[in-house]
């Protein structure tokens, strides 16, 4: 639900280097904000005046781009409020740049209902403070066996259809989800585990898992579900996206499927963009995630597929979890990592290493996330709401665990050298957060 | 009383969790310090008083008999105060306990914690929330390091040097942490590995480990000077890594047909407890060519030395 607290004072972010993914623009100029929507981008506003009382701020060396649109994170509301509620994964969401976040499905009870669409986005209204949109589940109480009300839940205001970190297995089921989605134009997003083949494995097979005692998952455990998918796709013209994708395997099946026409997109986290196997080290359980980080031969072509578009978004599958449940033997130990907050600045490590252009690292948190739900943010067009962020691209720091928003602190990141952060965002023409 | 060792042997670390972390010097000196307690152990006193007035804790999340014996008989003869704790792993909620007890245990000031638990990784987990020592006397399928070094020891006192031995390990390797602990120690030690086993008991990328990799039992035990056979645990026999026992005897057990392939003077070995019938039959098991017995022998006097040499690092030794 879009949070609408218009700021009636006109901003003018000067100088700035603006970069605008959806319009294929990457200028230095001003970009002007009032009303709460973006009034104009261009060359020199600054010198053909502008309206009375507004709000100059130089952005020197500073980007402009689009808010950020994360298309995958756990929130906690309803039902486990204690690892993250709306109030605080919007604040966090704010000062990592996000200005639209897509909350997955798994809560308690499970969002597969119209009302509990509802509810989040009236609790969003009331406590957060960027727009926060929920992505329904695909099948009742997400078992994989019968679908949900796709049409109520879409009129509802759900983006898109997932059963979130689970699979659904049966392939009829699935097949029937797909088409019977297609009838509403709705997005069924897919995280693409065999469950079987995954068995007990709890980080990624080969020799790494080995030595650690751990049991492996194999890559083919999400390769094969993605390449059944997309023959269901191609059976029933649905509009299908790929959740986590994590490996050259199945970077091929989705090139194919891409290639043949298909209605096919695919998200990767920026964990796997930005970290491999080797972090889990002496078993430390803020790496365990699911799919499992992989070896650094499939973090890089994952990058590589980026850098060329065949991965169209960058999410942060941010997963708060208790100490408790991190606190504990490995394979015993909850997957998932918070990363809302620091998405960006991990982002822009592929930015400072020249294995992905700027535009093209701010296309996949924005303007394509955008494309995808249907919303009409990602993009700096004169009319478009103004969620904006401004960012400081070359700044270094050290992140302190400490000073994150999120209510849990289960940052693989803690203590990384960073280079580049958001300095502010704004939502709806009103600034959310600053960097002081 | 006896007198301490004379070996001034000290420890690089403050904890044994696993031969991986271990460097060459300190896996010799822990063989010398234990051949010292070798001969303590066959005298009528077996006691010595180093650990006097030390509390060693002895944590086993997993049954075994043989180990904790083992390592609880170690630190009396070293004399010190030695609590077993056996926490049966159905009744704690997983991990939970672990933290809580280690916690719990820190309190009472033990001098050393030994640990076996069915999670990889766990006594690593422990060694970070407690003050005293920590020794792995087994954790998952990662390390079993206390295992290993009394299977050196045992090798080195019948063949002399282990360097340009080689050594056959056999059976299911994939679960084993006796395994992962005797590839990387006696690949250390200058012996040339070779794993044998059907490709379901053996770990993905094993031959990264630097060791030669068999699926034929003849073929792997051709020209050896050691057989090692791990257990196979009974769950994995009925279809789920292996189709059957009988499936499993013909083709993976060490009879003496099979034993016939490797060097006249092998000798055979086995961590415990042994599956008769299943990786290995009762001709080799109790025959000339086994080593099975010494090795339990060697495992007290290996413990020993662990203790000992752990302690020699503990505060005001």
């Amino acid at each position: 639900m879009p949070v609408d607290r218009r700021d009636s004072t006109p901003l003018l972010l000067a100088n700035a280097r603006i970069v605008d993914p959806s319009r294929d623009l990457d200028f230095v100029g001003d970009l002007l904000i009032a009303d709460g929507v973006i009034r104009e981008a261009k060359r020199g506003i600054v010198s053909a005046g502008v309206p009375e009382g507004t709000d100059v701020i130089d952005c020197r060396g500073k980007v402009v781009a689009p808010g950020l649109i994360d298309m995958r994170a756990f929130i906690g509301e309803p039902g486990a409020e204690g690892r993250e509620s709306i109030a605080s994964a919007t604040q966090a969401a704010a000062a990592g740049g996000v200005t639209t976040i897509v909350c997955q499905p798994e809560t308690e009870p499970a969002i597969d209902d119209p009302t509990i669409v509802d509810f989040i986005q009236r609790r969003a209204r009331d406590t957060g403070i960027v727009h926060v949109y929920a992505m329904a589940a695909l099948t009742k109480g997400l078992k994989g066996e019968e679908m949900t009300e796709i049409g109520l839940l879409k009129a509802a205001g759900a983006v898109a259809f997932t059963d979130g970190m689970k699979s659904v297995t049966n392939a009829q089921v699935m097949r029937r989800a797909l088409v019977y989605a297609r009838d509403f134009d709705a997005l069924v997003v897919h995280h693409t585990e065999d469950p079987d083949l995954t068995g007990e494995g709890v980080m990624n097979e080969g020799e790494f898992a080995s030595r650690l005692g751990l049991i492996g998952a194999p890559k083919a455990a999400e390769t094969i579900m993605l390449e059944r998918d997309m023959r269901l796709v191609g059976l029933t013209e649905g509009r299908y996206h790929a959740a986590s994708i994590t490996c050259p395997e199945s970077l091929e099946v989705l090139r194919r499927a891409k290639d043949a026409g298909l209605r096919v997109t695919a998200s990767a986290s920026i964990n796997h963009l930005t970290l491999n196997e080797i972090d889990v080290g002496p078993y430390r359980t803020f790496f365990k995630m699911s799919p499992p980080l992989r070896a650094e031969p499939d973090r890089r072509e994952l990058v590589a597929a980026l850098a060329e578009g065949l991965i169209d978004v960058v999410m942060s599958d941010h997963n708060p979890q208790d100490v408790e449940v991190k606190r504990l033997p490995f394979a015993e130990a909850a997957p998932g990592a918070i990363g809302i907050e620091t998405m960006l600045s991990a982002g822009l490590r592929l930015v400072h290493n020249g294995e992905v252009k700027l535009a093209t690292l701010l296309r996949a948190l924005s303007t394509r996330p955008a494309e995808l739900l249907g919303l009409s943010g990602g993009t700096l067009r004169p009319g478009a709401p103004a969620d904006v962020i401004v960012i400081d691209p070359e700044v270094p720091w050290i992140l302190d665990r400490d000073t994150l928003k999120s209510k849990c602190r289960n940052t693989p990141f803690d203590e990384a050298r960073l280079q580049g952060r958001v300095v502010r965002t704004i939502v709806t023409g009103r600034t959310v957060y600053e960097f002081v | 009383m006896n007198t301490a060792p004379k070996s001034s042997f000290v420890l690089s670390s403050r904890h044994m969790l696993g031969i991986e972390k271990l460097s060459y010097s300190d896996i010799v000196g822990l063989l010398d310090l234990a051949e010292e307690f070798v001969l303590l152990n066959r005298q009528v006193e077996k006691k010595t008083s180093s650990l006097r007035g030390r509390t060693v804790i002895n944590m086993f999340f997993e049954a075994s008999t043989r180990t904790q014996a083992s390592f609880e008989l170690a630190g009396k003869r070293l004399g010190a105060d030695v609590m077993n704790m056996s926490v049966s792993s159905s009744s704690i909620r997983k991990g939970e306990t672990l933290i809580d007890t280690a916690v719990t245990l820190n309190a009472m000031h033990p001098d050393l914690i030994v640990m076996r638990h069915h999670a990889s990784g766990s006594v690593e987990l422990l060694a970070q929330k407690v003050d005293c020592s920590v020794v792995n006397a087994g954790d998952g399928q990662h390390e079993h390091p206390t295992q290993a070094l009394l299977d050196a020891l045992t090798i080195r006192r019948r063949k002399g040097d282990i360097g340009g031995l080689t050594v056959a390990i056999c059976g299911d390797i994939l679960h084993s942490r006796v395994a992962r602990s005797n590839i990387i120690l006696l690949g250390a030690l200058g012996a040339r590995v070779r794993v044998i086993a059907p490709s379901t008991l053996l770990p993905p990328d094993i031959d990264r480990f630097g060791v030669e990799v068999f699926r034929d039992m003849r073929e792997g035990l051709s020209g050896v000077d050691i057989v090692m056979m791990l257990r196979l645990q009974r769950e994995r026999m009925n279809g789920s890594f292996v189709p059957s026992v009988q499936e499993y005897f013909t083709f993976f057990g060490l009879d003496q047909k099979k034993l016939a392939y490797a060097k006249p003077d092998a000798l055979v070995m086995h961590p415990g407890p042994m599956n008769r019938g299943v990786e290995i039959d009762s001709s080799v098991a109790d025959g000339t060519q086994s080593l099975i017995r010494e090795q339990v022998e060697m495992g007290v006097a290996v413990r020993m030395a662990v203790l000992e040499a752990l302690s020699r690092n503990l505060p005001n030794a």
